[in-house]
């Protein structure tokens, strides 16, 4: 379970942490709290799976990544064997099994658009499925507002 | 896509940050030390990245499943293209909602356009959110579907080779 602190630190610090000489120190100021019961409460809040991460959220295609999020349909009777080898891929970054028709959802992430293309042929090829790859046209919000 | 252009130390930062920021009370100068640069270098080059867009924040990323919203649906909706423009911000800014993006339509399987992820604690709370993004959008839509997610097959995160 969380407290109340940790419920504070993690409504409090989704965004906005400070680049300066010494961020945990200036945050925990806003808290309430200690440098050193900062970072110890952010550490064991990671290493309990409440985080998954602390630190900065880079925006892959504006750091000259390529990333498409791709759908497929698996026939059930074959479904963990697609699984594995769309995940055997480095490039995905994360796949979900959703209720439809197209029931496997995965984004690939690479360093060019023209290996997420080879990714797409090569799954293909393994799976003997079709893929379905529909990059963003647009972007109207990213961003995760959860209450703790 | 990209209109800024990052150098060979950039993409150090960027390695050495992706997992998370040091719990150290001078983070930055540990960066600083693992890159070979100076730490202001660091805070420097983060700044301008932040600015640029190219880190969207600096801070907790929750597991939204270890805080109880274990419900995650992607909603998906065939809207006018000459509205989606208009009515996809407006989307967008709802509390409720994590991601959303126009997506092309990928005719005859796949007629949806606007792809909005939303959250909740139990699929009735997806539903409330449903209609509401349905009554933002009234006739600009013509059809929409709710795919819950079942299982997590993989979840590595984003990592750049950089």
């Amino acid at each position: 379970m969380i407290d109340m602190t940790d419920r504070r630190i993690i409504n409090a610090l989704q965004g906005g942490f400070p680049v300066g000489e010494r961020p945990y120190a200036e945050a925990a100021k806003g808290l309430g709290l200690s440098e050193e019961e900062l970072i110890g409460r952010l550490g064991a809040l990671i290493d309990r799976g409440v985080l998954s991460r602390f630190g900065p959220m880079y925006n892959a295609d504006r750091i000259g990544g390529a990333v498409c999020l791709c759908a497929m349909s698996a026939p059930a009777e074959k479904f963990e064997d697609v699984s594995a080898r769309v995940n055997a891929h480095r490039e995905v970054a994360h796949n979900y099994e959703r209720a439809h028709q197209l029931n496997m959802w995965f984004v690939l992430a690479s360093d060019s658009q023209q290996r997420l293309d080879e990714v797409v042929r090569e799954i293909e090829e393994e799976t003997n499925s079709k893929v379905l790859a529909f990059p963003k046209l647009a972007e109207f919000f990213v961003g995760l507002r959860i209450e703790a | 896509m990209s209109e800024t252009p990052i150098d060979r130390v950039d993409r150090a930062i960027i390695r050495a940050t992706q997992a998370g920021l040091p719990l150290v009370p001078f983070p930055y100068h540990q960066v600083a030390a693992e890159v070979g640069t100076s730490p202001d270098d660091v805070m420097r080059r983060m700044r301008r990245m932040l600015e640029a867009g190219m880190i969207r924040r600096i801070g907790a990323v929750p597991n939204h499943y270890a805080l109880g919203l274990v419900a995650n649906a992607m909603t998906v909706w065939d809207v006018d293209d000459e509205a989606i423009g208009e009515y996809g911000p407006r989307v967008g800014a709802l509390e409720f909602v994590s991601h959303c993006y126009h997506r092309p339509r990928r005719l005859p399987e796949w007629p949806y356009n606007l792809f909005v992820m939303v959250h909740g604690r139990h699929r009735a709370e997806i539903d409330d959110k449903v209609q509401c993004i349905a009554a933002m959008l009234g006739k600009a839509c013509r059809r929409s579907d709710i795919l819950l997610s079942k299982r997590i097959l993989k979840k590595s995160g984003l990592r750049l080779s950089a």
